[in-house]
């Protein structure tokens, strides 16, 4: 069981070109806004018709140009779960339930099974204005499984609840996921929701898609700069091989200690300011840096720091572990080199 | 008193606003899913009749349901029937002076409803016939609302275009409003005073009802409206 996209679409000046394979568990669309992550899940669902390619879900075709299939949003059986839930604002959340069944039969039995699978007993007769963030998103879920979707298709489901509301809401939608018999695809431009929710990843960057990874991969082997950096990464510079053999890091002026294994076409490197050391002295692949400022936050400190060559890096530090004289102004910045990521342009 | 002009004015309306009803709705439907430059250009030739004079209305309308106007000269060979200076003439110049008001009433609240709703209905298997009447429509309630009654209480005044489909003759085509150019006409003050009055009091109270629901509608949005945005 498994939902095949490769498709691309012009919209405009922006081109999409997304080709994916999401087995059963989640997938995740990881970009930043503007990436072309709705219009990906649009034209899985069939509200956005795609240029060129083909789209199946088991071996049931949505959509391929070249055997001219469009099949209707309404028999493509994708539970679309929308930014902001889109309930029928006119009916009660019994009746906008009610209305995701496709056998009108099975209905009136249908929906009280799923109010009481979902808790919504005391939501069944309000309209969704009357009903907080999180119910208006367990009404809407169980609308989508009313219509027994092939795929789930979800489009950033917290970014419209509280941040209070955003946890126990997670949870929730965790428990439905992982019942749920088939690919799901989440959408998303937040790392740590894609780290909790989703089994296998997929990047989206300026409308292109990565290969599928394991979330695993993609935050402790990025294989891109545009994947480091939606996995967090902070501090990025470009790489070339000097003609000694030994690499340097051209942004950073540092030149890396012979030894290192870097893989063919990698032309970044990237470390995560929590993994930076701050060393007593000069030694292999370490820099003396001016310390710039000191960010406050609410569990780490991060130093902001310029290299000689002037490069801004960023260095993460435990609230708990703030020496007790503070910061010099200077510091012998470490890069561990098993740290280092090695990453491709594209 | 003669009650005639009033239940004259009172039925041409009702039948007019019913039809101008569901041509609005239909017209401002269709007209809301086309590209941009179509949509100015039937926007405005649907405006039309709003801004031009009545008369012209009228007057489009005598060449056109006349003995010899191509509509007039079919229906009288067809079925023996002369469509104008009839009551329910009145009714095809009220309709035609009143469809604006409707059509742009209800154009506005339609395109205010959040697509995804319509998306939501598809991907959940809804036909689109049953997505426009149990979502759509019940979304832009106030606005259609708001579209009939103003539809209404313009057609209880209509004169230009009546008067020239429908002509004057009493206990038949008279309206409140033929009535009352009819009764200055012939000099009888006393009674035109009070048709006058009477018309004066009807669009007073239909204003009245819209200057509420517009305030219900305002005072909803304020206060319910973001939170299932």
């Amino acid at each position: 069981m498994a939902l095949i996209v490769d498709i691309q679409k012009r919209l405009g000046s922006f081109q999409l070109q997304a080709a994916f394979e999401a087995r059963d568990g989640v997938t995740g669309l990881l970009g930043a806004s503007g990436s072309g992550k709705s219009l990906t899940l649009k034209c899985i669902a069939g509200i956005e018709t795609p240029d060129e390619g083909h789209i199946e879900v088991d071996g049931r075709v949505l959509f391929d140009r070249k055997k001219r299939i469009n099949l209707p949003p309404q028999l493509r059986r994708t539970g679309y779960l929308f930014q902001h839930f889109a309930l029928f604002p006119t009916m009660t959340a019994e009746k906008n339930i009610a209305a995701g069944f496709r056998d009108r039969r099975a209905a009136g039995e249908g929906t009280a099974r799923l109010i009481a699978a979902l808790r919504l007993e005391d939501c069944a007769g309000k309209l969704p204005r009357q009903l907080s963030g999180g119910q208006q998103q367990r009404v809407a879920l169980a609308r989508i499984l009313a219509s027994e979707p092939a795929v789930l298709l979800l489009d950033e489901p917290f970014s419209a609840l509280d941040a209070d509301l955003k946890w126990e809401v997670e949870l929730e939608l965790r428990e439905h996921l992982e019942r749920f018999s088939g690919p799901g695809i989440f959408v998303s431009h937040n790392r740590e929701e894609v780290c909790r929710l989703c089994d296998q990843v997929c990047v989206l960057t300026g409308g292109i898609s990565q290969p599928v990874q394991s979330v695993r991969d993609l935050f402790e082997r990025p294989a891109t700069l545009s994947a480091a950096r939606l996995s967090g990464c902070e501090n990025f510079s470009t790489l070339h091989r000097r003609e000694d053999g030994t690499w340097e890091t051209a942004d950073w002026g540092l030149i890396l200690a012979p030894g290192v294994t870097v893989e063919p076409d990698c032309t970044y490197v990237g470390i995560r300011a929590g993994q930076l050391r701050w060393a007593e002295g000069p030694g292999q692949n370490r820099m003396l840096c001016r310390l710039e400022r000191v960010v406050e936050g609410q569990r780490t400190v991060t130093l902001l720091l310029s290299t000689p060559s002037k490069a801004a890096l960023r260095m993460g530090w435990e609230r708990n572990r703030l020496p007790v004289e503070g910061f010099p102004e200077q510091m012998w910045v470490e890069f561990p080199v098993e740290r280092l990521l090695f990453l491709k342009r594209q | 008193m003669d009650w005639f002009p009033l239940y004259n004015s009172l039925r041409v309306a009702a039948i007019a606003t019913v039809i101008t009803f569901f041509a609005g709705l239909f017209a401002a439907q269709k007209v809301s899913r086309l590209p941009a430059w179509l949509k100015g250009m039937l926007d405005c030739a649907l405006t039309l009749p709003l801004v031009a004079p009545p008369t012209v209305a009228g007057f489009f309308l005598l060449k056109l349901m006349g003995p010899r106007g191509p509509v007039g000269r079919w229906a009288l060979e067809l079925w023996d029937l002369r469509i104008t200076m009839t009551w329910y003439a009145s009714i095809l110049a009220v309709v035609v002076v009143t469809f604006p008001l409707m059509y742009r009433t209800v154009r506005g609240s339609l395109e205010a409803v959040d697509p995804n709703l319509r998306f939501a209905g598809q991907t959940l298997g809804r036909s689109d016939l049953w997505i426009f009447w149990r979502v759509t429509v019940p979304g832009c309630r106030q606005g259609l609302l708001a579209g009939t009654v103003l539809a209404f209480a313009r057609g209880l005044g209509e004169y230009g275009a009546t008067s020239m489909v429908s002509g004057y003759t009493p206990g038949r085509t008279a309206t409140i409003s033929t009535t009352v150019y009819q009764l200055w006409r012939e000099g009888n003050d006393a009674l035109a005073y009070r048709w006058a009055a009477l018309n004066l009091a009807i669009s007073f109270c239909f204003l009245m009802v819209i200057n509420l629901m517009e305030r219900r509608d305002g005072g909803r949005q304020e206060k319910e409206g973001p939170a299932w945005r």
